[in-house]
């Protein structure tokens, strides 16, 4: 009964701010730099999820600098917004400018990118679930045989996150002497080249003694495929992620295995609405959905983990349908392929 | 002894009351273009902009960029360029907090927050700063590279330095004290914002009224009265216009709830407190009234802007223009130093990317203000005012929301337009 009671709650709390009070609620967004093509995803999510609640929508652009994001958290609290999305620049330098927002009473939220301060609520996709998604596909199609994970970036730590949940799925199976972990790197900047030149050495170490390979993103994904195509062994299990339009098309020819989606609207729309109903006199942990999390540094934030979508040769007609890819686009120098590229 | 009649200097015919006033018409023209600025701004945000708070915002924002302006004005003069700053404030910043964080608290077991830290990093830093800036200098003096070369390799070098000593990490949080330096975090309060800026009406009316003196006793022509009494009345409540305006400011109630907090106090009903004077404006004033005086009063700044009218002649007439060079330099590196103090303590933290573009910023600043690049002009006060109409700029235009791209078209823009006005200025006045 008393999880009925607070899930009523919440939802007449979330309600009530979104429909009641919405009206003349400003939300702020500061991106730390918008030079990078995604964000205009996200931003038109944002912007039509605060248009849907009635809410106005101010945003400043930190260029790439911390200090000016801090300038610019400031000149949006000036403006007098009622809750800050920030996508941060630095976790730890952000500090003084959600210290502002928070004697202001002004509820923040970390936008995808963590801020080490429990004041904030911290609002992603869960990368740790990524790493298992990837690698439960990649099991699935490859149930024994010898392994080689391609890492991301050593300076990210969402490359660890990802590294470990990969870890948890195919750990029975190492275990159990079913797999055999034949090469391991790390892929700095997350560059595709370097993907590349790493998954050749390996190739070459084990005289292409290679079944299946988890790559941590698509761009990886991209240079392990383009390796094992110059050695004509393309076609083995490859994960991947982020739903890139050269991957997609990848699983459609059936190149790469999996291409883990992690669709920028919902997060978008998320932040949104949690930012309405945070405005409206909402507390975090009342949000639906919400739960503690304990960060890296230590600290335990309200956080709220979005789930993302395993994209293979079954379900490629729903990124066609989400308006995510054209299908030209997704079924180019395909011929029958898995639906809809049939 | 040869008693030289009193000579009547040659007077000239005045007519305005802007002549009469002796007003510097360049300085005049900038200050319009900035009340302009701040007005339009102000009237497209809703009176958002010209707010105490955001005046406040304004200030703090603009110390780092000034205090670095005031160097770079004399190594402009000077006919050099410096493309180094923004670098080599990442690595002085770096070398503090490592000093602060590390070496200090764990090395030398001085241990967290310890009341030695801050001077020992701040005289590390400036240390630090100064002698790179002056490694600058010797290579453009005594092994004559060009200064663009050397600050251009500077750029590189001392951004990556910075890098290696940190290792690309955030340093922080930083030493308490050292913060106070940041804004915010340190401000002297209504009080003592009220005494500093009674003694800086005192000083400055006290000044123009000595130089009035000396100019009488040594026969020069002075302005009216009235217009010293006009004078002394603008400058009067300019500063007290801008102390009142920081101290209307009030501290955030979440703020002030947050320190009766820490101190275990219950904050009374109605409780209110004003920020005043952040420490970090008045080390940009206590910057800019020392490099004036230096520049003005000193052999060294009549050496600089003699180097920088004609460098041929200042050698031959016996200035060692090689030396000057490398104390013009040393100089630069220490202002980095002290802005990197204010940068990284308004983060609370080193970060990888600090200071980052800095030197097209200062560089700017002091150009607009009026330096001009082909050496011998140039003042302390109008890199600041240059310093600060960047900054409005860059503040006013994030508070409109106009797009990040169209920023910066602006401020570019602006820097090649207000150049240009400035040669046009020359041309008329027949000045330099």
């Amino acid at each position: 009964m008393k999880f009925l009671k607070r899930i009523a709650a919440t939802l007449f709390a979330v309600m009530f701010a979104t429909t009641a009070f919405a009206q003349g609620i400003t939300v702020g967004v500061s991106w730390s730099n918008f030079q990078e093509e995604r964000w205009a995803t996200d931003e038109a999510a944002i912007v039509a999820a605060l248009d849907a609640a009635g809410a106005t929508y101010i945003s400043a652009d930190a260029q790439s600098s911390s200090a000016k994001q801090l300038s610019d958290i400031e000149s949006l609290i000036a403006q007098g917004v009622d809750a800050l999305i920030i996508l941060a620049q630095d976790a730890q330098a952000i500090g003084p400018a959600v210290q502002a927002a928070a004697d202001e009473g002004i509820p923040v939220i970390a936008y995808d990118r963590l801020i080490e301060d429990d004041r904030a609520f911290y609002l992603t996709f869960d990368n740790v679930e990524v790493g298992r998604m990837q690698a439960r596909a990649v099991l699935a199609a490859a149930p024994t045989g010898r392994y080689v994970m391609i890492k991301g970036s050593p300076t990210d730590p969402n490359a660890d996150f990802l590294r470990g949940g990969q870890q948890e799925i195919i750990q029975a199976a190492i275990d159990a002497g079913d797999i055999e972990i034949v090469g391991e790197a790390y892929t700095d900047g997350w560059l595709p080249a370097n993907a590349q030149r790493n998954m050749e050495q390996i190739l070459t170490a084990t005289d292409n003694g290679v079944d299946a390979v988890i790559a941590s993103n698509d761009g990886t994904a991209g240079g392990v495929v383009a390796a094992l195509t110059a050695q004509g062994m393309e076609g083995i299990p490859v994960s991947g992620q982020d739903g890139d339009h050269a991957a997609l098309n990848r699983v459609a020819s059936g190149t790469q295995t999996v291409s883990v989606w992690k669709d920028a609207r919902d997060l978008g729309r998320a932040a949104a609405e949690i930012a309405v109903a945070l405005a409206g006199g909402a507390m975090m942990a009342d949000v639906e959905g919400a739960q503690d999390w304990t960060s890296p540094g230590g600290t335990t934030m309200t956080s709220m983990f979005l789930a993302p979508v395993p994209i293979t040769a079954e379900n490629l007609s729903l990124v066609v349908d989400a308006g995510w890819i054209e299908l030209e686009a997704l079924c180019q120098g395909v011929s029958n392929g898995p639906a809809p590229c049939n | 002894m040869t008693d030289t009649p009193s000579q009547p200097l040659p007077t000239q015919n005045r007519k305005t009351v802007f002549q009469q006033l002796e007003l510097d018409t360049r300085l005049l023209g900038m200050v319009g273009a900035f009340v302009i600025l701040a007005f339009g701004f102000d009237l497209i945000t809703d009176g958002r902009f010209l707010t105490p708070r955001n005046i406040f915002n304004l200030t703090i924002q603009t110390v780092s960029v000034a205090i670095m302006a005031c160097g770079m004005v004399f190594v402009i003069v000077t006919r050099h360029i410096d493309l180094s700053v923004g670098a080599l404030l990442a690595t002085a910043s770096a070398i503090m907090a490592m000093t602060q964080t590390e070496i200090l608290p764990n090395m030398l077991g001085l241990g967290l927050n310890n009341p030695l830290t801050a001077p020992i990093t701040i005289v590390v830093g400036i240390a630090a700063g100064t002698l790179i800036g002056a490694f600058h200098g010797w290579l453009i003096g005594y092994l004559t590279i060009p200064a663009f070369i050397v600050t251009l390799g500077g750029l590189l070098v001392w951004r990556n330095v910075g890098w290696f000593l940190t290792n690309g990490q955030t340093i922080g949080p930083l030493d308490s004290n050292f913060i106070i330096f940041g804004g915010t975090n340190g401000t002297v309060g209504p009080t003592w914002s009220w005494i500093l800026g009674g003694l800086a009406v005192a000083a400055a009316i006290a000044g123009l009224w000595n130089a009035r003196r000396s100019k009488a006793s040594h026969g020069f022509p002075v302005k009216p009265i009235w217009a010293e009494m006009t004078m002394s009345a603008i400058i009067t409540s300019a500063i007290l216009g801008f102390i009142w305006t920081l101290n209307s400011y009030e501290i955030p109630i979440g703020r002030l709830r947050r320190e009766f907090a820490a101190r275990g106090e219950e904050m009374p009903e109605g409780f209110t407190a004003v920020y005043g004077l952040p420490i970090s404006v008045l080390v940009l004033i206590a910057v800019a009234i020392g490099m004036t005086i230096l520049a003005r009063r000193t052999r060294l700044g009549r050496y600089i802007f003699a180097t920088g009218g004609n460098p041929d002649a200042a050698e031959l007439s016996g200035i060692n223009t090689r030396m000057l060079t490398v104390k013009v330099f040393a100089l630069m590196g220490a202002l980095t130093a002290l802005s990197a103090v204010v940068a990284s303590a308004r983060l609370a933290n080193h970060t990888n990317d600090i200071g980052t573009l800095d030197e097209l910023r200062v560089i700017a600043a002091a150009v607009i203000g009026g330096t001009a690049l082909a050496g011998g002009i140039g003042t302390i006060h109008g890199a600041i005012l240059g310093a600060l109409i960047m900054q409005s700029l860059q503040s006013g235009m994030a508070m409109v929301g106009v797009d990040a791209p169209y920023q910066n078209i602006v401020v570019g823009s602006v820097l090649v337009l207000a150049v240009w006005i400035d040669i046009f200025y020359r041309k008329r006045t027949g000045g330099l």
